[in-house]
């Protein structure tokens, strides 16, 4: 990769830009900062990204933005890190300096200590952060090399995937408020959330691996002993071997069904007691048959038994369940507002302000809330000047301004200054966090037992055991009790299903993957089964339809003039209000040119005016305009967030501030309504109703200012009519109703940021693909129904073989894995001819990148931070 | 013939042996994390330059 390449003395910079001398030079030795570059494009050295006139910082030749990323630079210098800089171009990360140093004093506290810790002996201790800034390379190489910059700090071990770091530290020479210190000043600020307080890991994919491992080597070493009675080698080698043969894979087979198939009895009693034919039973009863009949054949030394099918059997079974069970581990499917809430804040006391946890808050604490952070609580504001943004939590889209004595409720984000809180409710009781009381939250999603393979494994148990009844009948009719033992025992065996019980996961797991890669993340592939026969579709309005980080500006009235709107930039520089950021963002042009401002006034929920540079400039409602003398004529506006814009007492039109629809929505929401019955569930107020009428079409119902509950209620409602409804939303409001939908699907910018806890995790662009997607999990379904046939075919043939009491080892020893082989390459080769089909394997490649650059670039997920 | 009994218990003890291996491995964590190894192998280890990297500090605990 990049080199630094220092070749101009220090006499030849005068007059040169300084991000000309250093730049990086990649393997073909073009140098980043070529000459003649404009100054506008200098890039800082340490993160790369571009410097603003002023604020950059130039250090022994090297170009920086800011402050902290000089630091960072000289901190690793020093330490002998420099090589940080060669495994990545400018691989760092933007360092804010912190205000104070105290921000992580709350982890020194004993109780949170204890419950972040992994591990504590006193002498050594292990924690796991999570640290979304972790993006590349050079990043895992930097933090594994933390000890060099801390005695303190032992090994540290980075999982990319997840991106977590595991540090050993030495609690008697460094606290671990200092190991997040640390963390913070290198640009890896850890983020620590509620949920980070009980955590617990899943063994399940660890397990799963040993089963397999087991199964396999058990399998291949019985077919080898079996190996000899295949080819009839018993007639000259005697006894000996089927005897030692016979007792060596009996107890080669033993762990394997004790240990390995351990899931299919469990899962199979389970079924019996709640008198439900599940397809564990079958699969339970022929792998018990298959062990007897061994056992009883090679004990009386007449037969070597099926133990290699029992085996085998088993080892396809459990790779089948692995294939399905592809795990996103960055991705948290299982997230509740714990993991939105901060860990920490910060508490203002007759000693000052501290940073404590949350967990610690009580009510009547005081606790200051600066811009950008969340309210932990229920509080009320006893000061400072209070602008909520609640579009996260209950899908208002516009900020609510607040007054003193006014309450907030938790998950609002402050915008604007501080404000100083008291807490009325712990934040376990708050009215948010209430929702996940509700019933919804208690009842186990994963283990549904009303799957298509359920409802064909029914019929198909009944039929077997039909058979293998008649069989009985038949043969003792006949006359030969020893023949109708012998066919029973062969029906039940053959009829094992294998290739049924393999035709659903690979299917559904291939869905799966070709998903993924789009950036649409399954929690397992029964989702893909629940979206095929969902027929109503609910959504939320703000940030899942709408797009809330980029919206849509319109102007009315006389156009402004080109100074006139560098006026009116200069005035929404100087607040903080959203509209008055969307406004300067829309309208910013000369970035450059100061205007000066005097006389900044504003008031919350009316307007601000200002006197820039020489002009009265006045922007907010109506009535503040009127209340500052501005005439003239106000043209019509459509429906939105209008801001008023005076020039010298003169009405200079209208700018009108609307949620944009996400690309494509219009289209989406077409080919939708013909299929599916529609409904909006939106907790934002009527103010856009017509346009979302006519975007939903007439027959769909429409819900404004429903509360998180309400959204719940509604769709419970809807599923009490018989409905199966999938809920797509975004918001910690939408909680609720994607747990109680059939299937929940969560719309994020960007993956691995916070979403709520759903079945599906959908990057945000790909929403306009929902409709091939519910077209593709339905022709998806129909896949597995023809794996089904399949196998029922297979089934038939050894079911008439064995029934007519001729079933021999060699005949199952083929038919068993003939009949997987083929539904397995079926599943995978239609699905994925299925997904071209619909229009979601075409760029494939592309689109990998697409979803890998959402989750590991440079970008970092925005995350709640403390 | 019979020596065949005895190859066959030693090529099981010898398969034995790998499974344990293989359990050992799994119970370890190996397999939990399949991204970071590969990113981590494309790191070599700094090359120690004289009188530029002072002595790093041994990290006290493994």
């Amino acid at each position: 990769m990049g080199r630094w390449t220092r070749t101009l003395e220090p006499a030849a910079l005068a007059g040169v830009n300084a991000g000309e001398v250093v730049g990086l030079a990649d393997g073909s030795g073009v140098l980043s900062g070529e000459s003649g570059s404009p100054p506008a494009s200098t890039t800082c050295d340490h993160c790369g990204e571009p410097c603003k006139d002023g604020a950059s910082m130039e250090s022994e030749g090297h170009v920086f933005c800011c402050q902290g990323c000089q630091t960072v630079f000289s901190l690793l210098q020093a330490s002998g890190l420099e090589d940080f800089y060669q495994l990545g171009e400018r691989p760092g990360r933007r360092v804010e300096l912190a205000e104070d140093g105290r921000r992580w004093e709350f982890l020194d506290d004993p109780t949170v200590t204890r419950q972040l810790l992994d591990f504590d002996n006193g002498k050594l201790a292990k924690v796991t952060f999570h640290v979304p800034a972790i993006h590349c390379v050079a990043c895992v190489w930097l933090l594994e090399n933390l000890f060099r910059l801390n005695p303190g700090i032992g090994k540290s071990r980075v999982n990319f995937a997840r991106r977590e770091v595991a540090i050993t530290y030495a609690p008697e020479v460094v606290r671990l408020s200092g190991v997040a210190t640390l963390m913070e000043r290198i640009g890896y600020a850890p983020v620590l959330t509620l949920a980070a307080l009980d955590r617990g890991q899943a063994p399940g994919v660890r397990r799963l691996g040993l089963q397999i491992g087991i199964a396999g080597f058990a399998f291949g070493n019985i077919m080898l002993f079996s190996l000899p009675s295949y080819f009839g080698l018993d007639s000259w080698s005697g006894p000996l071997f089927r005897t030692w043969f016979g007792a060596l894979s009996l107890l080669l087979a033993l762990p394997v069904l004790i240990y390995s198939a351990s899931d299919y009895w469990r899962s199979a009693l389970a079924s019996l007691r709640q008198r439900v034919l599940t397809l564990d039973v079958p699969i339970a009863a022929g792998l018990a048959a298959l062990y007897l009949q061994s056992a009883w054949e090679i004990l009386g030394g007449f037969g070597e038994g099926y133990l290699d099918s029992t085996a085998g059997l088993i080892f396809f079974l459990l790779c089948g369940r692995a294939f399905q069970q592809k795990t996103h581990e960055h991705l948290g499917f299982d997230r509740d507002y714990r993991g939105f809430f901060p860990l920490s804040v910060l508490r203002r006391t007759a000693r000052g302000d501290e940073s404590v946890s949350i967990s610690q808050v009580q009510t009547g604490d005081c606790l200051v809330v600066r811009n950008g952070e969340l309210v932990p609580a229920d509080a009320r504001l006893i000061g400072g000047e209070g602008l909520v943004d609640y579009s996260f939590v209950t899908g208002e889209s516009d900020p609510v301004p607040c007054v003193i004595g006014d309450h907030v409720y938790a998950g609002g984000r402050q915008v604007g200054g501080a404000i100083e809180l008291e807490t009325v409710k712990p934040v376990s009781q708050s009215y948010l966090t209430s929702l996940w009381n509700d019933e919804a939250f208690r009842k186990q999603r994963d283990n549904s037992l009303e799957t298509l393979t359920n409802r064909y494994s029914r019929r198909f148990t009944v039929i077997v055991v039909c058979i293998a009844l008649a069989a009985v009948t038949g043969w003792l009719v006949a006359g030969q009790p020893g023949r109708a033992l012998k066919a029973f025992t062969s029906v039940l065996i053959v009829a094992c299903p294998c290739a049924l019980a393999l035709a659903a996961p690979f299917t559904l797991g291939t869905a799966q993957r070709v998903l993924a890669r789009l950036g649409i993340f399954l929690r397992n592939g029964q989702v893909v089964e629940n979206m095929a026969v969902v027929d109503t579709l609910a959504f939320d309005k703000t940030g899942t339809l709408t797009d809330t980080e980029a919206p849509g500006l319109s102007r009315h009235g006389e156009p402004l003039e080109p100074n006139e709107s560098a006026l009116v930039t200069a005035l929404c520089r100087q607040s903080t209000h959203p509209y008055a950021r969307r406004i300067a963002a829309a309208l910013g042009t000369a970035p450059g040119m100061a205007l000066d401002v005097a006389g900044f006034e504003e008031v919350p929920g009316r307007g601000m005016k200002a006197i820039v540079a020489g002009r009265q400039v006045v922007a907010g409602s109506k009535a503040w305009m009127e209340s500052h003398g501005v005439t003239g004529d106000w043209p019509e506006v459509p429906a939105g967030s209008a801001v008023h814009v005076g020039i010298d007492g003169r009405a200079r039109g209208v700018m009108v501030l609307s949620n944009r629809l996400r690309p494509r929505v219009d289209q989406l929401m077409e080919s939708l309504s013909d299929r599916y019955e529609l409904a909006l569930l939106s907790g934002d107020n009527a103010h856009e109703r017509d346009r979302f009428q006519s975007l939903f079409g007439d027959r769909a119902r429409l819900h404004f200012n429903l509360s998180p509950q309400d959204k719940l209620a509604f769709i419970k409602q809807l599923q009490a009519g018989g409905r199966k409804v999938m809920m797509v939303g975004d918001g910690l409001n939408d909680a609720g109703a994607l747990r109680q939908g059939d299937v929940g699907i969560a719309v994020v910018e960007g993956v691995g940021k916070f979403s709520p806890a759903s079945d599906v995790i959908l990057d945000s662009p790909r929403i306009s693909n929902l409709g091939s997607v519910l077209e593709f999990s339905r022709r998806t379904a129909r896949v597995v129904r023809a794996g089904f046939m399949i196998s029922g075919a297979y089934n038939v043939i050894g079911v008439s073989i064995a029934a007519a009491g001729i079933l021999s080892p060699v005949i199952c020893a083929i038919l068993m894995p003939l009949s997987s082989v083929t539904v397995v390459l079926f599943a995978v080769g239609a699905t994925r001819w299925t997904a071209r089909r619909c229009g979601l394997a075409t760029t494939a490649v592309e689109k990998t990148e697409g979803a890998l650059g959402a989750s590991a670039g440079r970008v970092p997920a925005v995350e709640p931070a403390t | 013939m019979e020596v065949i009994i005895l190859l066959i218990l030693a090529s099981l003890l010898l398969a034995g042996g790998f499974l344990a291996v293989f359990i050992w491995a799994s119970r370890s964590g190996q397999f939990e994390d399949t991204t970071t190894p590969a990113m981590r192998m494309l790191v070599d280890d700094p090359a120690p330059k004289a009188g530029s990297i002072r002595q790093s500090p041994k990290p006290k605990h493994p």
